[in-house]
């Protein structure tokens, strides 16, 4: 069966950001399959020169509201590696704890808003409230949790002010962080209840497997989310200081949009980069988790990611009981309401790397003398994955090109949403066509 | 208004951290849904139609395209209301509003930036300035605050559904500050914009939280004359002084007043 096609160009929903798909054939010949990203530029880059460095982290919040407590912390590590601040241990404990809770948040958002939807056939989560009351009831309650966690710990789930360069402002009380734990200890059901949703839903994800790199960050002594160093499962550990070279940003000729390479012609960040270069280091409970489903590193199933995030799902809840445990063993250590780390202002150049919920993400700021910057560069994941998703669809179009155009329309928007893809925080996104197809947006 | 009002959502440039502020009412989302009809929320839902009586906009207008998508909404709702301080007066994007086109673009896309200037490249067509929705077409109300409040936000729709009439409140920050009772950042040293800044809706969060309030609600109506002149004089600083000390949110409201109206904007 030959067939034309033409998915020209509507924006894909339930991600967020604005991302195109573009596949046309004739006579089932394929003639163009692409990935679009059509973002406004925002210019972040520019808008933090000039700017104080107790001022950039407030400003690249607003690079995504989904992650903004990933770009406040990897901004703050940047400009705490620009002038030497040390973190407190304690202060480091409470940053991870708020990081598991943005993750957590993030990662309950896209599987339970965004991709369940799909398994179950709806077109978004508002009629499953109808058809799986329950089920949603429990996203929510996961979903809220993740926010609480970050509320409890850094004041506010979107943009949240308590974490400023050198530690924080204000801090959680014991009695705060005790409640937290009850919260994430009452969570198992929760978790088993869409992990039982999920499995029963398994068959609807698509069984496409494609070669790839997979980029993360590592650590020796934890699943690596806050600290650890760049690492890639073709080539082993690699130099932060070297993040422009590991992203290698280039314009490839056959499709003049701007990618990311590193050993090979793309590489994955995210949920299933992360299990698959740390798999050892997960709790548990996470561990059971991908069992249930048969998930074992190395999976190249990118429709799996969504899995990944779920095994994360129950790390996270372990990993952040584990935190608070830590920090009231040693008891901790209180500080004023209005507190301001002493920061020894210099003038530097500072990278930071923090694992996104969509994969490793990359600030780098140069400071002059007085703090003020006066270069900026964000490196974000889906930037990352743009490459991948190009040649994921490349390479998963031919296999289904005889199926009705609906059909391949949705595989492949079922694709992009399990990237997870954060496309409004294309900070410094290069998507050029020249070609006459660019689509009507 | 019909007994189940259609409302949809729409975004523009910006970090979409308002319409998450709106997942973020959890639960209450499906009270929510109980009252109105959501049509159209590209963030959330597949489902898009174009029949709607309310529509929120996020983020700020940056491209024609923009520009074209904006009126089309404005010509399909009966109200149209700002949700979020991109969308009400610019936010954060309007820092590059006084920032040279020619080097933002540069510092952000390198040798790159050239597309800005080429006609064939349609996704490079910005505009020199980020600027809010009611630069363009009218908005009957507007939601502030970087992320908006959730409270604040279901108070808006409430009063809209009930007839009533959501307009902002008219005092600065310092009042949200002193219920709260909070140490005044002045007195801890730090320049905060609270005096100058329209309060009621965020309850002063930051400097709750230990920092001093940004500005992100945009500025207070008339805030040379009504502004919280008494910690202004208690450290001897002046509203000109406060409105040039910060431009984080404001690079497009200190051009255009507090209260700007559509006006014609050069696209
Ligand atoms: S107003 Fe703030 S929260 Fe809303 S879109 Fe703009 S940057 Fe994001
Ligand atoms: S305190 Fe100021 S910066 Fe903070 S939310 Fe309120 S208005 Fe915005």
């Amino acid at each position: 069966m030959s067939q034309d096609i033409d998915i020209e160009g509507d924006l894909v929903t339930r991600v967020e950001g604005h991302g195109e798909i573009v596949v046309n054939a004739t006579d089932g010949q394929l003639e163009a399959c692409e990935w679009h990203v059509v973002e406004s530029p925002r210019f972040f880059e520019s808008m933090v020169v000039g700017r104080d460095w107790d001022e950039i982290h407030h400003i690249v919040s607003r690079i995504c509201g989904i992650c903004s407590v990933t770009h406040t912390m990897t901004g703050l590590k940047a400009v705490e590696d620009a002038m030497g601040v040390e973190l407190s241990e304690q202060d480091v404990k409470l940053r991870k704890l708020a990081l598991a809770g943005e993750t957590l948040q993030s990662h309950v958002l896209h599987l339970g808003y965004l991709a369940l939807p799909d398994l179950v056939g709806a077109k978004s989560v508002v009629p499953m409230a109808n058809t799986h009351e329950e089920e949603v009831r429990t996203v929510i309650r996961l979903h809220k949790l993740g926010n609480e966690l970050i509320e409890t710990v850094a004041g506010r789930s979107t943009h949240a002010q308590r974490t400023i360069p050198g530690g924080f402002s204000q801090l959680p009380s014991e009695a705060e962080l005790r409640d937290l734990r009850a919260s994430l200890e009452g969570s198992w059901n929760d978790v088993e209840t869409v992990v039982d949703l999920v499995l029963s839903l398994a068959d609807e994800l698509p069984e496409f497997t494609r070669e790839t790199e997979f980029i993360s960050l590592t650590d020796p002594d934890e699943y690596a989310l806050y600290n650890g160093v760049p690492y890639s499962s073709d080539t082993g550990e690699l130099d932060l200081a070297d993040y422009r070279e590991i992203v290698n940003e280039h314009v490839v000729e056959q499709s003049t949009a701007k990618f990311t390479k590193h050993n090979r012609d793309s590489y994955m960040v995210g949920a299933l980069a992360r299990f698959n270069n740390n798999y050892e280091q997960l709790g548990p409970m996470a561990t059971a988790v991908a069992d249930r489903f048969g998930l074992k590193p190395v999976c190249h199933n990118p429709y799996l990611n969504n899995v990944a995030q779920l095994v994360e799902t129950a790390h996270l809840i372990e990993r952040s009981i584990e935190l608070i445990d830590s920090v009231l063993e040693s008891g901790l250590e209180a500080q004023s309401d209005y507190h301001k780390p002493d920061v020894d202002v210099t003038a530097g150049q500072g990278v930071g790397a923090i694992e996104a919920p969509r994969g490793i993400l990359f600030h780098e700021y140069t400071l002059d003398e007085t703090g003020t910057a006066l270069e900026g560069n964000c490196v974000i994941p889906t930037n990352q994955n743009h490459a991948n998703i190009q040649l994921d669809m490349e390479r998963l179009v031919p296999t289904i090109i005889d199926q009705p155009e609906g059909e391949i329309e949705h595989t492949l928007e079922m694709l992009v949403r399990a990237y997870d893809p954060c496309i409004s925080c294309s900070t410094h996104y290069l998507d050029v066509e020249f070609v006459d197809t660019l689509p009507e947006r | 208004m019909t007994s189940k009002p259609k409302v949809a959502f729409f975004d523009f440039a910006g970090c979409e951290g308002d319409q998450l502020e709106i997942i973020n009412l959890e639960e209450r989302l499906l009270d929510l849904v109980e009252v109105v009809e959501v049509v159209s929320f590209r963030e959330a839902m597949s489902e898009h139609s174009d029949d709607y009586e309310i529509a929120f906009v996020e983020g700020s207008i940056t491209t024609p395209h923009d520009v074209e998508r904006l009126e089309e909404v404005r010509s399909n709702a009966d109200t149209v209301i700002a949700i979020g301080s991109c969308a009400a007066f610019g936010g954060i994007n309007s820092i590059r509003n006084e920032q040279d086109f020619q080097t933002v673009t540069e510092r952000a896309y390198g040798e790159d930036a050239a597309m800005f200037d080429d006609p064939d490249a349609e996704l490079f067509d910005s505009f020199e300035q980020a600027q809010p929705a009611k630069a363009f077409v009218e908005v009957e109300y507007e939601v502030p605050g970087c992320p908006i409040d959730g409270e604040e936000f279901i108070q808006t729709v409430t009063a809209i559904l009930q007839g009533g009439d959501p307009s902002l409140a008219n005092h600065p920050v310092c009042v949200d500050c002193k219920l709260a009772e909070n140490t005044c950042a002045f007195d801890r040293g730090e320049i905060c914009l609270g005096p100058i800044t329209r309060g009621g809706g965020c309850d002063a969060t930051c400097v709750s939280q230990g920092t001093r309030c940004w500005g992100c609600r945009g500025l207070v109506d008339n805030p040379a004359e009504d502004a919280y002149s008494e910690v202004l004089q208690e450290y001897g600083v002046t509203t000109d002084e406060l409105l040039n000390e910060f431009t984080l949110y404001w690079s497009w409201q200190r051009e255009h007043g507090p209260q700007a109206d559509m006006q014609e904007v050069e696209q």
